[in-house]
């Protein structure tokens, strides 16, 4: 039955040596960049976010706190959320732009023009 | 109950209301006729030709998951139970980084119309997609019944339809609707009523937000301090009065807190919409531009609690027919007269439309994709067969949201939605990660892993005080009490233990799947090869 997903390609070019391709060098480069990125800062988001729910559920006198008039210190930490969340965005946009596209974009051009992967690395 | 005095409290002109959203519905029409005019293929249909851009589709996604929930509900809790609601408000918000960092880009990159493409890609197909479908359809059942319960609470207010015939009449009509726009536009039309809902929505949440402010000289301080004069309660600024009655009442925070920040990234009509853009690029971008949308959403909502509070008063909103839910428009009165409460009345209606169309073009997609074509007919059905298949889904999924929603009139919408959030959780997102994060992952561990969190979210809910036990529980008496769990939201237990499931079958699984098809689908996620383009017309 396989997945549908792969007639979309053209039914002439030839199969894509996808093994080959996940051991080149480049792919690990770009899977490596790629986790040593998002798993730590999603890590360290979650945490962060724990740490909010958790400060909310039971730290009460510590978030009832006034800082700024009546803005207290659960309002100033619900916004500081909002904020990491844009940053983290942000980060990430121009971490993908910079480091991951470029290398995804060189392989993705290898394969199509098949220029490398060849048959010879598919056998080795 | 409050709707059987509904017709002679409601403030404001019910005229006005329906002329207003009249006139929505009809520029909506005509726009999803002409948007229609191109749906000839399942990629036409399903995913609007992949042609929306980034921040089209992030519009969209914006108008998608800012439910009636978000915008009455927090508005509302804000209102009666002071910052507890804002919780609610940063854990749908954060959420989005899972789904931005985990799942977006390698999605997009690796599917076709579904979720069930890409959990079943190097996995056994006919089980793991039969799977999958059965936890979207029951996802989108949940988040459905959600949406159409809103819509009855909100008629009572806002048109004065007061007794339970008419309100079922309107929630009739917004079935029927919702039903011609998707089977008409299909996801292109579904998409544009998104993008228009979701800009008059945070347009008139800004202008709110604005006048509220200026009415308390631009300080937030200030406002603060006047909901607290009205409230009579300095607590409404601390967390606590909802979630810090008690021990179990925290841990039941946190479980919230959970099934919120990881269900996002598990709702099948959310992951759906990544697969109307041409690239993962575009798709990033439509993730960037709903993070800032929702984001800056959201902080309106603090100011517009907060502002319904302080000028409309916590008393009046609960007493009024809608209860909290009614926190929104009566602040929208209380600013601009009946002509800014039927604006904010038709942008409400707008977000249910708006929202039950996406849910229900996700439920067609997956049952006549994923079902019908895959299952039954192997993966090769006839020219044209399938896009039929969902049409005729549509038309019965909205026949059964029509009925449910009747039934479901006067449920907690919040309470609903997070229970949509938990289930997703549950039932998605491990074999969302393990496949496409761990590369043994197999296909026992796929299946343990979905129905083992779907059981357990769906029997802990019936076990739990939001069924039973209690006069404010589903069945509405003290009499009948199975409530032997002691949350309202499941997700501290199920979602682990969907994550363990999938671990235990996995590693329990003598099968091994094909490395080649393991190869494929990493090469794939992360260059973008062999991912379905844009349709040309």
């Amino acid at each position: 039955m396989g997945n549908e997903a792969l007639s979309a390609q053209d039914e002439t070019a030839p199969p894509v040596p996808y093994r080959a391709v996940q051991e080149s060098p480049e792919f690990q480069r770009l899977r490596s960049k790629h986790r040593r990125f998002v798993f730590p800062v999603l890590a360290a988001c979650l945490v962060w976010y724990l740490a909010y729910v958790l400060l909310a559920g039971y730290a009460h006198d510590f978030m009832s706190t006034p800082v700024f008039g009546s803005i207290n210190v659960a309002i100033l930490l619900g916004l500081a959320q909002v904020v990491t969340t844009f940053a983290v965005t942000t980060w990430y946009v121009s971490y993908a732009n910079r480091q991951l596209d470029p290398i995804a974009e060189e392989i993705r051009d290898e394969i199509e023009t098949g220029a490398a992967f060849t048959a010879e690395e598919v056998t080795r | 109950m409050f709707r059987f005095e509904a017709a002679s409290t409601s403030p404001g002109e019910p005229w006005l209301n329906i002329a207003i959203f009249g006139a929505f519905v009809a520029i909506t029409m005509i726009i999803v006729f002409r948007a229609s005019r191109n749906n000839k293929t399942a990629a036409d249909y399903y995913a609007a030709g992949r042609s929306f851009t980034g921040g089209q589709n992030g519009s969209a996604i914006a108008g998608d998951y800012l439910s009636a929930a978000s915008f009455l509900g927090i508005v509302g809790a804000i209102a009666i139970t002071g910052y507890d609601g804002f919780l609610y408000s940063i854990g749908f918000l954060v959420a989005w980084l899972v789904a931005l960092l985990l799942v977006a880009e390698l999605l997009r990159n690796t599917g076709k119309f579904t979720m069930a493409d890409v959990l079943s890609f190097r996995l056994k197909q006919k089980p793991v997609r039969i799977a999958a479908a059965t936890t979207t359809l029951v996802v989108c059942f949940f988040y459905l019944l959600a949406q159409m319960a809103g819509a009855g609470g909100l008629v009572s207010l806002l048109l004065g339809v007061g007794d339970q015939v008419g309100q079922a009449l309107v929630i009739t009509v917004v079935g029927a609707l919702m039903i011609l726009y998707v089977l008409i536009g299909g996801m292109k039309g579904t998409t544009w009523v998104q993008i228009i809902k979701a800009v008059l929505l945070i347009a008139g949440a800004g202008v709110m937000t604005v006048w509220v402010l200026a009415l308390n000289g631009f300080s937030f301080s200030t406002l603060l301090d006047n909901a607290v004069a009205v409230a009579g309660n300095p607590e409404i600024l601390n967390p606590g009065i909802k979630y810090g009655v008690s021990e179990v009442a925290k841990v039941d925070f946190l479980s919230l807190g959970l099934a919120l920040v990881l269900g996002t990234a598990a709702l099948p009509h959310v992951l759906m919409r990544f697969y109307t853009v041409p690239t993962a690029k575009e798709a990033r971008k439509s993730v960037v531009w709903a993070i800032w949308l929702i984001g800056i959403f959201y902080v309106f909502t603090l100011v517009l609690g907060y502002g319904a509070a302080a000028l409309v008063g916590a008393d009046v909103i609960a007493a009024a027919p809608g209860g909290p839910n009614s926190a929104a428009p009566l602040l929208a009165f209380e600013l601009g007269g009946p002509l800014l409460l039927g604006l904010i009345s038709a942008i409400a209606f707008a977000t249910i439309l708006a929202v039950v169309a996406g849910l229900t073009i996700t439920a067609a997609a997956s049952f006549a994709h994923d079902i019908y074509a895959s299952v039954v007919k192997k993966g090769k059905p006839e020219a044209g067969a399938e896009v039929k298949v969902a049409r005729r889904t549509v038309v019965i999924i909205g026949v059964v949201a029509i009925i449910g929603g009747i039934g479901a009139n006067g449920q907690n919408v919040a309470f609903l939605v997070a229970l949509a959030f938990a289930v997703a959780a549950s039932a998605n997102l491990p074999t969302i990660v393990y496949s496409l994060f761990w590369k043994r992952f197999t296909t026992k561990g796929a299946l343990w892993s979905m129905y083992g969190g779907l059981a357990s979210a769906i029997i802990l809910i019936i076990f739990s005080p939001v069924v039973s036990g209690s006069v404010t529980s589903m069945l509405k008496t003290e009499d009948i009490d199975f409530a032997i769990f002691p949350l309202s939201n499941p997700g501290i237990v199920s979602i682990p233990l969907a994550f363990f499931l999938g671990w235990l079958g996995t590693v329990l699984d003598k099968r091994r799947e094909d490395p080649a098809k393991q190869s494929e689908m990493e090469v794939r996620s992360l260059t973008g090869v062999g991912a379905e383009k844009a349709t040309e017309h």
